[in-house]
């Protein structure tokens, strides 16, 4: 989301807008989505948490688990968007900047709340952490390496980790299985691939290679490339449990 | 005067997160209330327990307020969602807390183990051992969606069961008390066939 639209990027740059919110959370629903995770991407860039309306909306349509993310920088701002509908929070920047966020949302709203999400660049100096993604002028290394941080946060209290390979993002050439596989290693949470989805086989590939909990795709999807019932179908074929 | 009838009143356990759960009641075109008067709930046709955060913390509110003795005594249909399920126990390992006691077994916590991160959160099956209203309509098998780190054991009174690693209480019912671990209001169709199975069960007095 950017100013209350759907957009999407290439490693994260250049967005362009795909559709409208509403349009799309009930097209996914639909479709059998296992679950909608939606990043207010400038919130944080901008100094502000995710706006509370639109998660009232979308989650007034959704029966399936919703997760927001987007500046939520404190309980309070956590407790707005939950009181709003969602189920998760998802922290990215804000709990770089102050990492025992984590556990006080941990201990306010238990675990199972708590996702944190890395944005993870693959460099000469190994796997490092980005922070402010949402806009290319202002994103930096965060001075974190990757498995350390994902490490930390489960030991912070974060009860799922969504892995967003950078340079995979937007390319469609397929999940980052190498990372993935490595983050899984560390990883006693749930373990959600993100990154680079563009064919049903890159979906077998990360559940069958990286051993990660779930797949999250964006462009795909909402540009109708792959469908979701289609994946689900190939996906059990493949031998991967899937809702059918 | 007359007054609005309600199909279910939802304890207001102090969690942040009964939204969810409101929109799909409205889904179902029920009319609910959420509250924390012992006297509202002592009077709903039906109460859902709902809740976020640990066993403890949870425990705690209720008996602040007194609702532990009225949830105790009450004898219209109630239905604890996640933790609340949890709650109607006697005992959790969370913060080893003692609990309602209206069914006799402790909620253990869930062991991490190799492709079982915890906590468990997603899609599983469910499997009925028994013939019960609340499961009306669903099929052997279905997918629901559970978020948990903690469980409770098989006993009698599981009326569902899943597999995470063993067999866990998905469903449970003893006389008007029952209890999901998995959540209706984010389970699909699945889900909200069960949420209408317990708005439809009688609301006796």
């Amino acid at each position: 989301m950017r100013d209350g639209r759907v957009v999407k990027g290439v490693r994260f740059r250049g967005h362009t807008v795909v559709g409208e919110i509403m349009d799309l959370a009930a097209r996914e629903r639909d479709e059998g989505a296992g679950e909608l995770v939606v990043y207010d991407i400038t919130a944080s860039p901008e100094g502000r948490s995710v706006d509370r309306e639109w998660v009232r909306r979308v989650a007034a349509v959704l029966d399936i688990p919703f997760c927001v993310a987007g500046g939520i920088a404190s309980v309070a701002d956590a407790e707005a968007v939950l009181a709003a509908g969602a189920e998760k929070v998802s922290v990215n920047s804000p709990a770089l900047a102050d990492p025992a966020l984590i556990a006080r949302l941990a201990a306010r709203f238990g675990s199972q709340c708590v996702v944190v999400g890395i944005d993870s660049e693959t460099t000469a100096h190994g796997y490092r952490v980005h922070a402010l993604t949402g806009d290319p002028d202002r994103a930096r290394d965060s001075g974190r390496e990757t498995l350390a941080w994902a490490q930390e946060v489960q030991d912070r209290g974060a009860g799922e980790i969504v892995l967003n390979c950078m340079a995979s993002d937007g390319v469609r050439r397929g999940y980052d299985l190498a990372q993935l596989a490595a983050v899984r290693a560390v990883c006693h949470v749930p373990l959600v691939a993100s990154g680079g989805a563009g064919e049903i086989a890159h979906f077998e590939a990360v559940f069958r290679d990286a051993g990660v909990d779930a797949a999250l795709a964006a462009s795909v999807f909402h540009s109708g490339l792959i469908r979701i019932s289609e994946l689900k179908t190939a996906l059990a074929r493949a031998g991967v449990e899937v809702r059918p | 005067m007359t007054v609005d009838p309600i199909d279910v009143v939802i304890v207001d356990s102090g969690g942040a997160n009964l939204a969810s759960l409101q929109f799909a009641l409205e889904r179902l075109s029920a009319r609910s209330l959420v509250s924390a008067d012992g006297e509202v709930i002592r009077r709903a046709p039906r109460v859902l327990l709902p809740g976020v955060g640990s066993a403890q913390d949870a425990m705690a509110r209720l008996r602040a307020t007194g609702l532990d003795g009225v949830l105790r005594e009450l004898r219209q249909p109630l239905l604890g969602i996640c933790l609340g399920m949890q709650l109607l126990y006697r005992r959790s390992e969370e913060g080893d807390t003692p609990c309602l006691g209206i069914l006799p077994a402790t909620v253990r916590r869930l062991e991490p183990a190799k492709g079982r991160p915890v906590p468990h959160m997603g899609w599983n099956r469910v499997h009925a051992r028994r013939d019960v209203a609340l499961l009306d309509g669903l099929e052997d098998g279905e997918h629901l969606y559970f978020v948990h780190s903690f469980a409770a054991p098989v006993t009698p009174d599981s009326v569902a069961v899943t597999d995470y690693g063993m067999d866990l209480t998905a469903v449970v019912q003893r006389d008007n008390f029952s209890g999901t671990q998995f959540h209706p209001e984010r389970s699909g169709k699945a889900g909200a066939r069960v949420l209408y199975n317990f708005l439809r069960l009688p609301a006796c007095s």
